[in-house]
């Protein structure tokens, strides 16, 4: 899919083009569901304290950009409050998957007086804050959809001068407390994300975001410029959400990692380091990047080099970055296009997670060509002290939360890479896996995973029956429901702990139970979980006295892998579709054996 | 290139339509799409391309493309 909406943003272009960009957008769309491909709908409300059409245009390019066609319910104009406060019935029947508040100080309805005592502030900056509390509690009680909600931009004028950011009746003071209130409410809410307008409004600074006459003749609280920034910044948070966030960083490293070309220059004269201006930079690039890796961005090189010489440079004294920070290391004569597609295999992820970072234009031109759907940042490239801007600013790998998982990812790859070594000592492998001395615990959803599990559901693509998406909010309504079952594994083996890496969502109709959801990640396939996970669903049905078991094969482009997994589980083929869509039944019977033998199965005390 | 012919392409990208021909006679009742939405990106467009500001109230008074673009005439030969 094009792309044309990419940061550093061309803003003229954007704005003149805006209409034929949405045109060719929702075309390329359309293609893509008459492939088959599966397109993420979702209706996102915006709820604003100003205009906000503008944002709604430039969000919905942000987000078809990506593949994901939303749909919109707009407030009347600074009517955000009273939209989730009183009886709503277009909103209700609308059933928003997300609510966005975009309100800004221009919405901050009781600021401090001069005149005020220090209890009069208090009471006003209770107030203004449980203004916001009471909105979002509503909402979740009404609509159950996930909050994204701007905190608050700085304000454009200093009454009291530097004195505005630390007496109690200074504005600045007050939004900024304003701001860590919200801060430790999202800390603590499940379903809900501050849009850090205070941050953005920062970066392009408050002179720029601040555009009066934009306000007074058009009631928006923002430039167009700042416009653009916002609606980015809120497509992130949705993209991440849907777990559409970048996994996998691939770089080259002369002149990306390091200056100089290391093949010409030796290892001594690359330029990492403090010595020089330009070795600096490429240090402070190194130390961004392992602190990426640090928070679960999977890093690989790719570059055209000669093994040795590349791991000489990765070991350079003053380098940051070792050999073992990447999970795979191309470092050969191969077009650049080959090795990205070998690496992605390697490790198990799709394409379209991939961002490729390379000084050289010509290898930039020559994988977005070969392989459209790899993320190439092109403007900034050619400036190392921008690199990390390059990166940050695009917002590739936007987290919503930081799990023990993300924490954890690269050692998770390296531990693949360890058991792919020891496979190849056995037999059989089925001795491999016994090997392994793998331990599943398998067990309904429980609170401490559910985010977990969204985010797994959002983003597992290839061992996916029907790549069926749930958000948070789903997930948890679906926890507490008696009418199905679920199941998630999280298994461990003596190389180490895989996380929480299948699920099943199954409901229950009539004495039958239809498996609406079937997915484990990708680092754990041939291992044979999904029989201990199809084991322990045979044995909740029979408690609950159930004889029939229905199962879905939904095609897309990536997951031809599990075409036959019902097949293969014993399962009879009882519909085909032209799609490609299969669907499958099985009748428990009374001695059903049990297929797992290579893994122990705990359960824990509620089990 | 007058600046008739500089503005032509604004329009037609802004209502994403190659048939649009503007005069100096033309006004948003001859635009389909023109409305108040529109209206706010064509400013921004124009003052982004010609790198002007419209003052607040300058626009309210304007009866047609002519008029906007004697003001835009103006407003580029101040910053020449």
């Amino acid at each position: 899919m094009f792309k044309k909406l990419t940061y550093p943003f061309d803003m003229e272009y954007i704005l003149r083009k805006k209409r034929s960009i949405r045109r060719e957008l929702k075309a390329a769309i359309q293609q893509c569901s008459l492939n088959n491909e599966h397109i993420v709908s979702i209706k996102i409300a915006i709820l604003g304290g100003s205009t906000t059409s503008e944002i709604k245009d430039l969000l919905e390019l942000f987000l078809l950009q990506e593949g994901i066609e939303p749909a919109f319910y707009e407030s009347e104009y600074n009517k955000y409050y009273e939209d989730v406060m009183f009886d709503n019935e277009e909103l209700r029947r609308f059933a928003p998957h997300i609510i966005y508040v975009h309100t800004t100080n221009r919405n901050i309805l009781s600021y401090p007086d001069v005149t005020d005592s220090p209890k009069t502030v208090e009471n006003k900056f209770s107030m203004a804050l449980q203004l916001y509390e009471s909105l979002w509690r509503k909402i979740e009680q009404t609509y159950q959809s996930i909050i994204i909600q701007n905190n608050f931009e700085l304000p454009s004028h200093r009454l009291l001068g530097n004195l505005d950011c630390y007496d109690c009746r200074g504005a600045v003071y007050f939004i900024s407390r304003l701001n860590s209130a919200f801060a430790d409410y999202a800390a603590r809410a499940r379903n809900f994300y501050i849009n850090d307008i205070n941050y953005l409004s920062s970066w392009i600074g408050l002179n720029k975001w601040h555009d009066k006459s934009f306000w007074y003749a058009y009631k928006y609280a923002l430039s167009y410029e700042a416009i653009l920034c916002l609606s980015h910044n809120i497509a992130a948070i949705i993209l991440s959400i849907y777990g559409k966030s970048k996994k996998c960083l691939v770089v080259d490293l002369d002149n990306t990692l390091w200056g100089g070309v290391i093949a010409d220059d030796g290892i001594n004269h690359i330029q990492i380091g403090t010595e020089t201006a330009e070795a600096e930079a490429y240090t402070e690039f190194q130390e961004y990047l392992r602190k990426l890796k640090a928070r679960g961005v999977l890093l690989a090189v790719c570059s055209k080099n000669d093994e040795h010489v590349a791991r000489e440079g990765l070991n350079h004294r003053d380098g940051i970055l070792r050999p073992d920070d990447f999970v795979v290391i191309k470092a050969n004569w191969q077009p650049k296009d080959t090795n990205i597609c070998e690496i992605v295999k390697e490790i198990n992820i799709t394409l379209d997670s991939v961002v490729f970072l390379d000084d050289n234009p010509i290898e930039r031109d020559f994988v977005r060509s070969q392989l459209p759907v790899v993320e190439v940042p092109d403007t900034l490239m050619n400036d190392v002290s921008r690199y990390i801007e390059c990166i940050d600013r695009a917002c590739y790998f936007e987290p919503v939360t930081l799990s023990e998982d993300d924490i954890r990812r690269t050692e998770f790859y390296q531990e693949t890479q360890q058991r792919c070594t020891l496979q190849s000592k056995f037999a059989t492998y089925n001795d491999f896996l016994i090997s392994l001395e793998m331990v599943v615990e398998i067990h309904p959803f429980k609170p401490l995973y559910l985010e977990r599990i969204a985010q797994l559901i959002n983003k597992t693509n290839q061992f996916n029956l029907t790549t069926k998406r749930y958000t948070l909010a789903e997930v948890e309504g679906i926890s507490k429901d008696e009418n199905f079952i679920t199941l998630y594994g999280r298994l461990k083996d003596k190389f180490g702990d895989n996380g929480l890496v299948s699920i099943i969502v199954a409901s229950i109709k009539d004495r039958g139970l239809f498996i609406d959801l079937w997915l484990m990640s990708c680092r754990v396939l041939k291992r044979g979980m999904e029989f201990a996970m199809y084991d322990e669903l045979i044995r909740r049905c029979r408690m609950r006295d159930i004889k029939h078991i229905t199962g879905y094969y939904n095609k897309t482009k990536k997951n031809a892998l599990v075409s036959n997994h019902y097949g293969l589980m014993g399962f009879e083929l009882s519909d085909k579709n032209d799609n490609g869509d299969t669907v499958w039944s099985f009748k428990v019977p009374d001695d059903y054996r049990n297929k797992n033998c290579v893994m122990e199965i705990v359960y824990d005390r509620e089990g | 290139m007058s600046m008739l012919e500089k503005l032509q392409p604004i329009f037609r990208e802004i209502f994403d339509d190659e048939s649009i021909i503007i005069t100096k006679q033309t006004t948003a009742n001859d635009i389909e799409d023109w409305d108040s939405l529109t209206h706010i990106n064509l400013i921004v467009a124009i003052e982004k391309h010609f790198n002007i500001k419209f003052a607040l109230g300058e626009l309210q008074s304007l009866q047609n493309v002519g008029e906007m673009l004697a003001l835009i005439e103006e407003k580029v030969k101040k910053n020449e």
